[in-house]
């Protein structure tokens, strides 16, 4: 029944898209073997899928497993075939959908440098205090604030420090985990 | 229990304990130890290539006609990048290969050294799975891991790089207990039981239903097509198949109604659209089978069952999908049938049925016949009729004669059709035929081939003659690259851009220089004789088969329409069927 397929005049793949892209985080357990990243990564590129972030380590030595989170932006029936490609990698044990499957907790890290003197040093020390980022470094012209969160406090926080002499800005990329008690 | 022995030993120790018999390769600096040890042993055959893209085709119709693994040996460097369209082609196609590949010593790679390419990164992409092997330890596990991966769940093929250093390295050699054992890779092999018995009762409701089957089959092994034809004739359904289904259900039945899809008959497409259910058994609703996705089969239920679950609404939206091997799931729903007390067989007489025969009436593979010039579809018809009491292997090209023989050749048994579905290969016939008489050395093994598309791996002839190999290379030669020929028709003014083949060698001087028999015709009179002097031959055969040069393969689908916008046979200007939107597609 191809009630979810509008005709479009044209033909094989070009048909109207209906529902709208969303954004999932995707947690993949894999074996930590050497190329593993670039099987993930080569895929999503391989099928034009989208990586709007991508963060990976070790997260069982014993057993040699890698969490990695993905966050991919793609319509419902695309997102079904990214958890299933991914699953038909060799080395991955599990795909979760951590946006489907309910409530996850998203945090990312960044090291933000800002510049400046006088008045606008004490008012980053003041933003950055409400942020509850730490100090890391400091010279007498500059500090590297450490600050955790969700993404878009994260980009809050760069925003309101553009302003005041930002001079450059790292990023982990989302690590994400399931809220409650079950384990992947 | 252990022993010790080389990385080189160890890998012909795993082909024997993995009861492989023949393996295509070709040597060089890499390989050199396995090479050796393959010199001091008599276990294994080596069937020596010209070109290595030659040696994974051969692996391929190896393994496609006896449903064993094709085992490939190439050297580092240039030997695995030229391995890698057949290993593209086995990935496609679904086909159980195991490529062996040199590599250069572990303490050199990354340096770009003499013949060093990075061939796990090169065939990540064009492999079910790979490895580099960087200690000794790791080689016995991943030999046979090899196997087990290419030759279960969804087949494909594996590539195993091992660097010289490792191939001459000591370690102990050890098979795996229990290699099915596998810590993330699980393949599902049967299927839920209430999706199985959900589709009993929608396919004992329908009234208008169709199996469509597909290389699934092939891949589920003789027992699955054994079972396709019991569900079939339990059910009454009509049959129809794709490229790679082809076989498995016996084209004699009066339940077949020939392949579908671009080139399918007009009966089998007309069917898939009008049907109320499709079940769909190993196929994988591909873009030459669903034509325009919008207007495919709009009324119909559909249950797909596929061991890959990626494969599942991928394109097309199911309905009822169940994952496992088809063989199992086919068995269920026999038993399931049979208990069920409402069940009734779709009757020979009933409306969907008469409908059927009403399209088969259109005879939409019906061409004009001509006392003059061979006609590509009458030489195929000749070629059946000449061998259809012999134990008989068909391979193809890929192009118009592809089509003709999928359409024109009768195929009862699975295994016995070997041809490039999903990529598309030219080149791909010749070796495929040295692999599949290489495994059936008293079998009739004929590629039906194109005059352009032989000429890609022509030097494996030579592989033939050496090997003694009586493959017969059957060219319907029209002079064209006839499919490209067609679609400029079709699409681009007849304007026959690059499409001629120009040149063309003179194919019977060509197979007496390799040692093989060189035969030409060009009299359908004198066709059948000619055909004799072919299987009569005890060697191989060049046949230049010269046909009509500007034959159109229909009935079409073409691109952009429906299954129920064929072009037929009578269509004389195809120049004019398919719209703007329809010219940028394949």
């Amino acid at each position: 029944m191809n009630t979810n397929l509008q005709p479009s005049g044209s033909a094989y793949f070009i048909t109207k898209p209906t529902a709208e892209p969303e954004r999932h985080t995707l947690s993949v357990l894999v074996d930590n073997e050497p190329g593993i990243l670039a099987r993930i990564a080569g895929l999503f590129s391989a099928r034009g899928f989208n990586i709007d972030s991508l963060t990976v380590s070790e997260t069982n030595h014993e057993k040699g497993r890698s969490r990695i989170t993905v966050v991919t932006v793609a319509r419902p029936k695309v997102l079904r075939q990214i958890k299933l490609q991914l699953e038909r990698l060799i080395p991955v044990h599990k795909v979760h959908d951590l946006t489907q499957e309910g409530k996850c907790l998203e945090r990312e890290l960044a090291l933000v440098k800002v510049a400046g003197k006088g008045e606008n040093r004490v008012e980053t020390l003041r933003i950055a205090d409400a942020f509850r980022a730490q100090v890391v470094d400091a010279s007498t012209s500059s500090f590297i604030f450490e600050i955790t969160g969700k993404s878009s406090k994260i980009e809050q926080f760069i925003a309101l420090m553009m302003p005041l002499g930002l001079v450059e800005v790292v990023r982990t990329g989302i690590s994400a985990i399931s809220r409650g008690s079950s384990k992947m | 229990m252990s022993e010790q022995m080389s990385g080189a030993e160890m890998v012909l120790r795993a082909l024997k304990d993995q009861n492989v018999e023949h393996i295509f390769g070709y040597p060089g600096g890499a390989v050199l130890p396995i090479y050796d040890a393959i010199f001091q042993q008599d276990d294994i055959k080596h069937i020596l290539v010209r070109h290595e893209q030659g040696a994974t085709h051969m692996a391929e119709g190896y393994a496609r006609s006896t449903g064993k693994v094709g085992v490939v040996l190439v050297t580092s460097g240039p030997g695995a990048t030229n391995a890698i369209t057949g290993l593209t082609d086995a990935l496609l196609d679904s086909i159980p290969l195991v490529c062996i590949s040199g590599q250069v010593p572990t303490p050199l790679i990354g340096s770009d050294a003499f013949q060093e390419c990075d061939t796990v990164g090169i065939t990540r992409n064009c492999t079910k799975h790979n490895y580099l092997v960087k200690k000794i330890e790791d080689l016995p596990r991943i030999l046979h891991e090899a196997f087990y991966i290419a030759s279960s769940g969804r087949p494909g093929p594996v590539v195993v790089d091992i660097p010289k250093d490792v191939q001459f390295a000591m370690g102990d050699y050890y098979k795996p207990s229990n290699e099915s054992d596998h810590k993330s890779y699980k393949p599902q092999l049967n299927g839920d039981l209430g999706a199985i018995e959900e589709a009993v009762n929608l396919m004992i409701r329908a009234e208008k239903p169709i199996l469509y089957t597909g290389g699934g089959i092939i891949n589920s092994g003789k027992e699955a097509s054994e079972s396709l034809r019991e569900l079939a004739e339990l059910t009454g359904f009509p049959v129809t198949s794709t490229l790679m289904g082809l076989g498995a259900f016996p084209a004699k039945s009066d339940q077949w109604l020939g392949m579908l899809g671009m080139h399918g008959t007009y009966e089998a497409n007309l069917a898939m659209h009008d049907a109320d259910l499709i079940v769909c058994l190993g196929a994988r609703f591909d873009d030459r089978i669903t034509g325009r996705l919008d207007a495919f089969a709009p009324n119909s239920t559909k249950i797909h069952v596929d061991i890959d679950p990626s494969s599942i609404g991928k394109t097309v939206h199911i309905d009822l999908p169940i994952i496992g091997d088809c063989n199992n799931i086919i068995l269920e729903m026999i038993r399931i049938w049979r208990e069920k007390t409402n069940q009734n067989r779709l009757s020979s007489s009933s409306v969907w049925w008469k409908q059927i025969e009403e399209w088969r009436d259109v005879k939409s593979l019906r061409y004009e016949n001509s006392d003059e010039v061979i006609k590509p579809q009458f030489a195929i018809q000749r070629l059946n009729e000449a061998v259809k009491d012999k134990d008989t292997y068909i391979t193809t090209e890929v192009g118009q004669h592809q089509m003709w023989a999928a359409q024109y050749f009768q195929f009862n048994e699975p295994n016995r059709f070997m041809t490039s579905g999903g990529l598309g290969t030219m080149g791909y016939g010749l070796p495929a035929a040295v692999g599949v008489q290489v495994a059936h050395p008293n079998a009739v093994v004929i590629d039906i081939a194109g005059e352009a598309s032989v000429q890609m791996t022509m030097q494996e002839f030579s592989t033939a003659v050496q090997f003694r190999l009586p493959i017969k290379i059957f060219i319907l030669n029209n002079e064209y690259m006839g499919m490209v020929r067609q679609w400029q028709q079709l699409l681009h003014g007849s304007r026959y851009s690059q499409s001629y083949s120009e040149s063309l060698p003179d194919f019977v001087k060509l197979a007496e220089a390799m040692g093989g028999k060189g035969i030409r015709c060009d009299d359908p009179a004198k066709l059948d004789d000619a055909i004799q002097d072919m299987l009569d031959y005890d060697g191989p055969v060049l046949f230049d088969c010269r046909v009509s040069k500007e034959e159109n393969c229909l009935p079409m689908i073409p691109s952009g329409k429906a299954h129920n916008e064929m072009i037929l046979p009578e269509t004389k200007d195809i120049g004019n069927v398919i719209d703007e939107k329809g010219k940028i597609l394949v």
